[in-house]
């Protein structure tokens, strides 16, 4: 038979390591969107003194390149720490995969984007030196960049959702341009929250609708 | 390594052997070029083999010989339909051309690149079901619109159109209706003079005849161009050498299709949506609940992308098809399900499964089952679905 992908790539996709979602994670990103195609959550436990991930978990919905290289990508962080898997590039990962198809790297590059995105997620949270700065409008507004408008199937800030951003003493206020009983609303809501409410100095997220 | 399960004849069929029988003389005994009747002897005789199929071709459409022109398939003929028409009466009676949203890509970017040239290009809705608005379709008519085209049967969806009511309107308002039959031909009824129809895509690949051979049915006096130049076969409307092997495989594949076999693959798609509808949650059936060709099933599974489905079911040597991003080299999801109001998500998890001659129902059982493991496995690692089931 003939397969569109090489025998290790086949086999992580057919057992994929590290499966599932992660009961209280110390860090979790959700990179992509079904509107863009894949989609890939990545879970990590990380050990406080040592910063070393201990623990490693992802999920996708996407095609077999995304499914293996959210599998390799969880090997290869586990034991690491910090900023030993911070490093770890979508080539590294697709090397140990033995190679992917070119086409497919967009599919693939979302598991390492998710890794990274769970490492900054933890430090964040933990206002760890590196990323100690502080919560401004420009800062929110790169991160409202990473969730998706449903509907078309690009970030809330390039499809003009967002429609003003305030930063005051740690309380973020954002104005969004939906209907507040919009299909999407809710699903906006949670994700926009998942991405600042963590942030270390920030106390409250508000987030109204208009329109 | 089990048997290969084949649930993809949409896109290509196995070819019957008989219809290997029909064709072979004309591979090595009688390989003559068809000449006219002053030519020499073999040649004679391949001429009329060649119209014979023709004619054949023709009365299964209750059409005239001489209305049925050969072509390299349903791809070309659909091009010859709607720039052939354009070429003819684009200066003549105006340039406005209709299709439907969900054609499938021979006609869709036909009327694209017409556009380019200067055609105005009206593209149809389509409602939940694949079914396009009559009325909208009436509406859109006006004195400059030379053709409208509409599929019989969808490619993806298995959704049949009205082409009676249709046809009947275009002739009302005395516009051409060009219509692709690709999925539709000897298996659901289609007649030229019932339904209206002034052109007509068929092809034999999707009915165990040979890959490469198309037919076009013109009425008789439609202002048809000729787009590829050369000699004179054909009516004087597609130049190229006789394809004399194909045409005799592509009549002896028509005429060796079936009621009974139409009943078969009825069997097969009623069977195989019922059992996943039983055994596997939060799936949609993409098309008509009835009105959809004999060979269609599509159906969505949810929270999982339809690569990794089909990847999987291609581990046990099943083969099928999805409307998913992935799968395409485009890399683009199905303009079809998104026509219908399908979201994303309902498109890159569409399976299409498609029957044929050689499949049987213990095969459909086989596929049903383990798409059940998969779909489980699959959304066991999804990140959808847990939080969004409502």
């Amino acid at each position: 038979m003939t397969f569109p992908y090489n025998d290790i790539v086949l086999e992580h996709f057919k057992n994929p390591r590290n499966v599932g979602s992660m009961e209280k994670p110390d860090g979790k990103s959700t990179e992509g969107s079904p509107a863009c195609g894949d989609m890939v959550s990545v879970y990590i436990k990380v050990d406080p003194d040592t910063k070393i991930i201990t623990d490693i978990s992802f999920e996708s919905y996407g095609c077999a390149s995304n499914i293996a290289t959210g599998s390799i990508i969880t090997e290869m962080a586990k034991g690491k720490t910090l900023e030993e898997a911070k490093k770890i590039t979508w080539k590294e990962a697709s090397q140990a995969l033995g190679g992917l198809p070119a086409i497919k790297a967009h599919c693939s590059v979302l598991a390492v984007e998710g890794l990274r995105g769970a490492i900054t997620n933890y430090e964040e949270k933990h206002g760890l030196s590196a990323s100690r700065e502080a919560t401004t409008v420009e800062v929110v507004r790169k991160k409202l960049k990473k969730v998706m408008n449903p509907m078309m199937g690009l970030d809330l800030v390039t499809t003009n959702l967002v429609k003003e951003i305030e930063v005051k003493e740690g309380v973020v206020h954002l104005l969004i341009e939906l209907p507040e009983n919009h299909q999407f609303s809710a699903v906006i809501k949670e994700e926009v929250k998942e991405k600042i409410e963590h942030l270390w100095d920030v106390k409250n997220v508000i987030i109204d609708f208009v329109g | 390594m089990e048997k290969l399960i084949y649930l993809d004849n949409a896109a290509a069929t196995r070819l019957d052997d008989r219809v290997m029988e029909a064709m072979k003389p004309y591979f090595f005994d009688r390989y003559s070029v068809a000449t006219s009747e002053f030519g020499y002897s073999s040649g004679i005789e391949a001429r009329e083999a060649l119209d014979e199929a023709r004619s054949k071709l023709a009365g299964a459409l209750g059409a005239e010989e001489k209305e049925f022109i050969f072509t390299s398939g349903s791809t070309e003929s659909s091009n010859l339909a709607l720039k052939g028409i354009a070429m003819g009466l684009g200066s003549k009676k105006g340039k406005h051309i209709i299709v439907s949203k969900i054609e499938d890509f021979a006609v869709l970017y036909s009327a694209r690149a017409l556009e380019r040239e200067g055609f105005k290009v009206d593209y149809l809705d389509v409602d939940e079901f694949g079914l396009i608005d009559i009325h909208q379709l009436e509406e859109r008519i006006t004195p400059e619109t030379i053709l409208v085209s509409v599929q019989h049967g969808n490619q993806e969806i298995g959704t049949i159109q009205d082409i009676h009511q249709i046809g009947r309107i275009c002739r009302e308002k005395d516009v051409l209706f060009h219509t692709d039959a690709t999925h539709t031909f000897k298996r659901i009824p289609l007649d030229v003079t019932r339904d209206f129809a002034d052109l007509i895509t068929v092809s034999a690949h999707s009915l165990h005849g040979p890959k490469g051979v198309g037919g076009l049915y013109v009425r008789k006096g439609t202002p048809l161009k000729k787009i590829m130049d050369g000699g004179f076969q054909e009516f004087d409307l597609r130049a190229g050498m006789d394809n004399i092997p194909g045409a005799i495989g592509f009549a002896r594949a028509m005429e060796l299709v079936t009621e009974e076999e139409n009943t078969k693959l009825k069997e097969m798609r009623d069977s195989l949506i019922k059992m996943v509808f039983e055994k596997i949650p939060e799936v949609t059936l993409n098309g008509h609940p009835g009105n959809r060709t004999p060979q269609n099933a599509n159906i969505t599974f949810h929270y999982v992308e339809g690569e990794s489905v089909t990847l999987h079911l291609d581990m046990y040597g099943i083969a099928v098809s999805t409307g998913s991003a992935c799968f395409s080299r485009s890399l683009e999801s199905s303009h079809v399900i998104a026509a219908m109001g399908g979201d994303h998500e309902r498109a890159h998890g569409s399976i299409r499964f498609t029957f044929g001659r050689f499949n049987d129902l213990d095969e459909i059982g086989f596929t049903v089952e383990k798409l059940e493991e998969i779909i489980k496995n699959l959304r066991r690692i999804s990140p959808l679905g847990k939080r969004e089931v409502k």
